[in-house]
């Protein structure tokens, strides 16, 4: 049996295969059809400080191998959620990543406290990244030196391990990862969704009450893989790939672009039953490939050609 | 408990050109279901379109020796999925989702159920109305459509036992114009001690009206909701309605604290009218 275990520094991992953020709840939604305790992890929705309504419906709207969202953080409150979920994600057995938000630093840094003082939390998340909501998050995740200080404030006060997720919707995702690396996240995770519309023709107006939101799903995957490789090439540090992963070739894939371990998202909301056959999935295919950890597959993508010479075709 | 049942099509029984009833293998989903849950079905293999579709359990399908051998799914055509699950061809086989969500709760006698259906919201209550009659609780269905070809399963609802009203808007059938009219006349005319639950299920505005009644009339009203879902199963948060919570709500999500709610718990402006 091929070892599927891995690490994002201190976070270990019985498996690559953590349930997104956003697409699972807070996780005990999950606890009758799912052992939590299978997968490798749980990333909780993202948390503010305060409990938020989020946006009005609609919330999503489908689009071809994908669809839009925008919720708009709707969410319980840390604090709710130390009370309420995490002793029971914490009795299910389920390694607990918290995705985190804030409007300002501090709230990213009250919030983290607060995660810091429980018992229980595996990692924090930084939500930098949601392209749902004007506050916050995303003004963070668009700027470089935003990225940095958000990073650097919260390492300040949490030993827990950071994982900022990035957004796709910037230049050059790689520089945001190497920006928090500098600041001391322990991995960087990505992609968020890519900010997104779609317009009823024959009434013309936007299917989404928020006019815009993020595109997930099978749609964007080739460029997640894209910059995941990117950003895998930029850092030292181990990534979280993500974006339209929904068979366990697709989890491979980014696998070999460079992501240590994996989340899913919108393929959860179409067959919640999907964790059990990407871990037998994935240990099958190590067994035809003969690797005996799947951490001998991470980054190993053969360039026939070299990285140097495919950038110069790119370009 | 939950299944995920690749369910065999066994019959698809178009009832127009734009109605039918779609007949599923699903065991497992059929002996666990209650009146009023719903299953979340794959209407295509693949990715176009991607999300399952959220459907009422409109019957359960019974086998020779009488055991529960799967549900059907009273399908109206409006989008992309429902057109696929109005052409399926039997045989073929659908991912099937369920049971899910809070089902009615049924009432007993002396309380009398008067469920109010519009169009394809006539599918949660053969269910409910066969729970009903199990109870002996004396059942009415006002049942509104278009005209009359739109108006199916009458003889059914007959059959067990329930006083059925019907209503048509060009009047081809039964009374003439809304479903609420005749539950507007008949609240007025029951007596004050005479308890009864109202069950509605339909559009939205149709539904809002049926809550407004059964307010004036001081009669609980318990109505099944159809939000746009991704999941089903309260991992996305996109199926939510807004409840009365402080002064300005709160949203639930409808796949776990729904789809049946309590109509006076609902802040009903929030909600929306259509897809």
């Amino acid at each position: 049996m091929p070892d599927l275990s891995v690490r994002l520094g201190s976070l270990h991992l019985s498996n690559p295969f953590v349930a997104a953020s956003g697409c699972f709840g807070y996780g005990v939604e999950y606890a009758d059809t799912v052992d939590l305790a299978s997968l490798g992890g749980v990333a909780v929705k993202g948390l503010f400080l305060e409990p938020r309504e989020g946006h009005p419906p609609p919330r999503i709207v489908e689009t071809p191998a994908g669809m839009l969202n925008a919720i708009g953080l709707q969410g319980v409150g840390v604090r709710a959620f130390v009370a309420d979920q995490l002793p029971e994600l914490r009795r299910l057995g389920a390694t607990v990543i918290v995705n985190i938000c804030g409007s300002t630093l501090t709230e990213y840094t009250e919030v983290a406290r607060v995660l810091s003082d429980a018992e229980g939390v595996g990692a924090l998340e930084l939500n930098i990244s949601c392209p749902n909501i004007r506050e916050g998050g995303i003004e963070f995740g668009c700027s470089l030196t935003g990225t940095y200080d958000v990073v650097s404030e919260v390492r300040k006060v949490t030993t827990l391990p950071i994982i900022p997720k990035l957004t796709p919707n910037v230049t050059d995702v790689a520089s945001f990862a190497r920006a928090a690396e500098e600041a001391g996240a322990d991995a960087v995770s990505l992609v968020n969704t890519f900010l997104a519309m779609a317009i009823d023709v024959e009434t013309r107006r936007p299917k989404l009450s928020n006019i815009v939101g993020g595109l997930s799903g099978p749609a964007i995957r080739p460029i997640a893989v894209r910059m995941v490789w990117e950003c895998h090439r930029a850092v030292k540090i181990p990534i979280f790939g993500m974006g339209g992963i929904a068979t366990v070739d697709d989890a491979v894939e980014f696998i070999i672009a460079g992501a240590t371990a994996v989340q899913v998202g919108t393929a959860n909301f179409v067959d919640p039953f999907i964790w059990a056959k990407l871990i037998t999935g994935l240990e099958a295919y190590l067994d035809r490939h003969g690797l005996e950890r799947v951490t001998d597959l991470v980054g190993r993508l053969d360039l026939p050609e070299g990285p140097e010479e495919a950038e110069e075709n790119d370009a | 408990m939950l299944f995920d049942v690749r369910a065999e099509v066994v019959a698809n029984i178009r009832l127009s050109d734009d109605y039918n009833v779609l007949g599923l293998a699903a065991p497992e989903i059929a002996h666990a279901a209650r009146p009023g849950q719903f299953v979340m079905v794959k209407t295509a293999a693949g990715l176009d379109p991607m999300l399952r579709r959220p459907f009422s359990i409109f019957e359960i399908l019974k086998d020779t020796h009488g055991r529960a051998s799967g549900i059907s799914l009273l399908n109206k055509r409006v989008g992309v999925g429902t057109a696929l699950l109005f052409d399926v061809e039997p045989g073929a086989r659908l991912a099937c989702l369920g049971p899910l969500g809070r089902p009615f709760a049924p009432v007993d006698p002396p309380v009398q159920a008067w469920m109010v259906a519009g169009g394809v919201g006539l599918a949660p209550f053969v269910t409910l109305a066969e729970t009903l009659k199990e109870r002996k609780t004396p059942t009415r269905l006002f049942y509104g459509a278009r005209s009359a070809a739109d108006l199916y399963y009458v003889e059914l609802f007959e059959e067990l036992g329930v006083d059925v009203v019907l209503t048509t808007e060009d009047g081809s059938r039964g009374e003439a114009g809304r479903v609420t009219l005749p539950l507007e006349r008949e609240l007025a005319d029951v007596p004050a001690d005479t308890p009864v639950t109202v069950y509605g299920c339909g559009p939205t505005p149709m539904m809002r009206a049926v809550a407004d009644l059964g307010r004036d009339s001081g009669r609980p009203v318990f109505v099944s909701l159809e939000q746009v879902m991704g999941c089903g199963m309260g991992g996305c948060y996109s199926c939510v309605v807004k409840i009365r919570n402080g002064p300005d709500g709160h949203f639930v999500r409808s796949c776990l604290d729904g789809p049946v709610f309590d109509a006076s718990t609902l802040l009903w402006d929030t909600l929306s009218t259509g897809h």
